[in-house]
């Protein structure tokens, strides 16, 4: 599936073809799940679309390097995102933040949901009020379907 | 000469579509049997002619004739033969001939095999597809020719298959998915029909059914075989990215997962009649998006595909076309479809109704998601990513929902039930599951209290709650007779088909869910004779060697691993460059098993004879595949029922019936 951005990162000559594999030393458990936790999040800014944990491009590489100081020198993943994308923009998030912008992204679903569920709702409420007033059976596609 | 000659047949190939496009329709409205025997006699033709420009590509690599420009940059000497045979849809102008040629296999598949519909009917049909025909063989001839000859220079040797793509998964990948894609065309195809004809009676949905049953299987295990793929060939571990190009083939398998349950309400009660046709189109037209996305070069960057617009620009026009038109003839003659269906608010008609509806919205999470980074780039300045964070959400927000609902609604009786008495068969199960699912995430995270994750401890009940309440869905449809056995056989073959593609659900949704919370990831330093201990399994690097592959130069390891003290497996992963491109590649080794897979990809080499390697311990995960193959055999079922088995007394019948009415 991911194929085609692999092609297109092999048109764009960027090596990545291979897991980034380094072996960082970390004061404690909880850091080094946030470690991985932060660099699985953050997107490689010169990359098609991989994360800076699965990218091999030296920027990626840098930037694990810095999440891991930061990450050692004590500051929370807000403070470590926060820095990330005022250098290189929203891009670098791939769980885009609450703003006017993502809006749409983030309560549309749940907005159509409801527009569906309230149609539903209201046929079958009309629906219910028929079919008591008129009971015929309107099956019209007779089954031969034992499993019901 | 080869090439020339399946240009050649692609041309004749698109005059043919053409006249399947207007020729079928011209027929059905007249009602001119000969232009009707026709549409039969095209699709066949098509579908050769298709073959045989395939044929023609496919020697042209078996030859290494590396004049065809497609065959130089995809192709190389020393290229195996088998993936030179799978180098034909290696890249964007073979995949698209596959897509094609897999298009015109529908068309004679269903020239074939529906002789059981109305003449007028099955002519509009192909029609459609013949009209789908057109413009992607237009688009494979006019702008993304495999043909175009790279003379008089001609290289001396090609410049290789991309590595990643020289492996079994990817034989087999592409032509799975292109199957279920094209697939959809066929229900698509049908409506259109239908439509047009003005009848969308229930016979229309059984017709429609096991065609888009099919489909669902071809994509179902595509998208899985894409998966596995990614997890053992990319090296990083991991099995879906809800990347853009996975998305667009996630797309219509939600939306056609809908449309099977639509389908089935139409069919049995006449329900939902005008909602399934759209669902239909839709799910046809997500199809093309997931092409559009895929092919237009869009995805690299909004401003890539303006840059090179002729491909995208086509398939846009065309995506345009189809959803427009189809759209336009849907709300022209929709408001002539009645459903005549009496339901209550606790019926299986209702329970279906909220399948489709969590179903729906699940599709449209995937789609913005999917498209608001283009949007956002295409109308500001700026540029946004969405990712699995996102995803993961939302998706469960509506998923969780859909696994809690599934056991009622498979027992839930069409037009009225009893939710009461429905809910008390099912609490003892249900009380069951949590016990069971809090045991077993208890259980994975090492008997400990600590770093406890709800959502994995909630995705394991519902998964076991789907899978015990479709047991008890079976118990109580076979205690309706004297004994269980006779019971059981009475089940039809299509409830057998959802029993185990429901099962195949639970089983994926306990992979994700299992893997995403309990699997361990570790990079390590290693010298070889070294043992390291990894979360209480210890690696030990027994022997490290130079190989000479085919076409690469491989650095090969093995690993010896072992858990407190039983010797687990030997693993050997491997580093290769290949020659024509000089790409490194990771070979990952694998110890695949039905609980757990241990994974060793290597890194790269440090100082002093030392290397990083990555280990993983995943448990699991095969069970998201194995779902995939359930969810398959459970359609093959489906589609395989006694009553689409009958067609040919029901041909007979449904003309009688026919007669009758006139």
């Amino acid at each position: 599936m991911k194929k085609l951005i692999v092609i297109f990162c092999a048109l764009l000559m960027v090596q990545l073809a291979h897991a980034v594999i380094e072996t960082y030393e970390f004061d404690n458990e909880e850091q080094e799940k946030l470690y991985y936790e932060i660099i699985n999040e953050l997107r490689c800014p010169k990359c098609q679309n991989q994360t800076i944990a699965d990218s091999d491009a030296p920027l990626s590489r840098d930037l694990r390097y810095i999440v891991q100081q930061k990450i050692k020198a004590g500051e929370t993943k807000r403070q470590i995102l926060a820095y990330m994308q005022e250098r290189y923009g929203d891009f670098v998030l791939y769980d885009p933040p609450l703003q006017p912008a993502n809006y749409i992204l983030w309560f549309s679903p749940l907005i159509i949901f409801l527009i569906i569920l309230a149609v539903v709702v209201a046929r079958v409420g009309r629906r219910e009020v028929t079919s008591e007033e008129d009971d015929t059976d309107a099956n019209a596609s007779p089954s031969n379907d034992k499993g019901e | 000469m080869i090439p020339e000659l399946g240009n050649f047949f692609l041309i004749l190939a698109f005059i043919n579509a053409i006249l399947l496009g207007t020729l079928s329709f011209y027929g059905a409205h007249t009602n001119h049997k000969g232009l009707i025997q026709f549409s039969h006699r095209a699709s066949t033709s098509i579908f050769l002619l298709m073959l045989a420009s395939f044929v023609c590509l496919t020697i042209s690599f078996i030859q290494n004739d590396f004049s065809v420009a497609y065959v130089a940059s995809h192709s190389n000497t020393q290229l195996p033969i088998y993936y030179r045979i799978s180098a034909v849809w290696g890249a964007h102008e073979g995949s698209l001939l596959l897509w094609v040629l897999i298009l015109t296999g529908w068309i004679f598949a269903v020239s074939k095999f529906s002789k059981s519909l109305p003449d007028t009917m099955i002519a509009r049909v192909l029609g459609v597809m013949g009209l789908i025909a057109v413009g992607f063989v237009s688009f494979t001839l006019f702008t993304s020719n495999p043909f175009e000859r790279e003379l008089p220079f001609m290289p001396i040797d090609g410049a290789d298959l991309n590595p990643l793509l020289q492996d079994f998964g990817l034989i087999v990948h592409p032509p799975m998915l292109y199957m279920g894609y094209v697939g959809f065309s066929v229900v698509f195809a049908f409506a259109i029909a239908g439509l047009l004809q003005g009848e969308l009676d229930h016979k229309w949905a059984k017709w429609s059914r096991p065609w888009t049953t099919v489909a669902w299987i071809f994509m179902t295990l595509g998208i899985a075989l894409g998966s596995w793929w990614a997890y053992y060939e990319l090296g990083w571990g991991g099995w879906w990215f809800w990347d853009p190009v996975e998305n667009a083939s996630f797309l219509p398998w939600l939306a056609g997962t809908a449309l099977i349950h639509s389908l089935a309400a139409t069919e049995k009660r006449g329900a939902f009649k005008s909602w399934t046709v759209l669902l239909a189109i839709l799910t046809f037209s997500l199809s093309l998006l997931g092409t559009f996305l895929v092919r237009s070069g869009v995805l690299t960057s909004v401003h890539a595909f303006a840059n090179d617009p002729v491909r995208g620009k086509f398939i846009l026009v065309f995506l345009a076309i189809v959803v427009g038109a189809s759209l336009l003839l849907y709300a022209i003659q929709s408001s002539k479809v009645r459903s005549q269906s009496n339901y209550t608010l606790v019926s299986r008609e209702i329970a279906l109704l909220f399948n489709n509806a969590l179903l729906a919205v699940s599709t449209f999470v995937v789609l913005v998601g999917t498209l608001h980074p283009l949007m956002v780039e295409a109308f500001t300045d700026g540029k946004s990513s969405v990712g699995p964070p996102y995803f993961n959400l939302m998706f469960s927000v509506f998923f969780i929902p859909i696994l809690l609902l599934m056991p009622l609604g498979q027992q839930i009786s069409w037009k009225k039930d009893d939710l009461p008495a429905l809910l008390k068969k099912y609490v003892w199960w249900f009380l069951s599951c949590i016990f069971l699912g809090l045991l077993l995430t208890f259980g994975l995270n090492g008997f400990s209290f600590t770093d406890i994750e709800p959502m994995a401890i909630l995705g394991t009940i519902l998964g076991l709650w789907v899978i015990a309440g479709t047991v008890k869905y079976i118990q109580l449809q076979s205690a309706k007779s004297q004994t269980r056995m006779a019971g059981m056989r009475k089940i039809s073959r299509s409830y057998w088909g959802m029993i185990l593609a429901h099962i195949g659900v639970a089983v994926t949704t306990l992979g994700v869910v299992l893997t995403s919370y309990y699997s361990i990831e570790k990079d390590i330093r290693i010298v070889i004779g070294e043992t390291v201990e990894v979360e209480g399994l210890s690696v030990h690097f027994k022997d490290f060697k130079n190989i000479q592959g085919p076409n690469y130069i491989s650095s090969k390891a093995i690993f010896d691993v072992s858990k407190s003290g039983d010797f687990i497996a030997e693993l050997k992963p491997e580093k290769r460059r290949y020659n024509a491109s000089q790409m490194v590649m990771t070979e990952a080794a694998i110890d695949p098993g039905l609980f757990r897979d241990v994974y060793i990809a290597m890194g790269e080499p440090l100082d002093n004879s030392a290397w990083a390697i990555r280990v993983y311990y995943k448990p699991f995960v095969r069970w998201i595949w194995l779902g995939a193959i359930f969810m398959a055999l459970g359609g093959i079922l489906a589609m395989t029922d006694k009553r689409y088995r009958e067609k040919k007394f029901k041909k007979k019948a449904s003309q009688e019936a026919i007669a009758d009415g006139q």
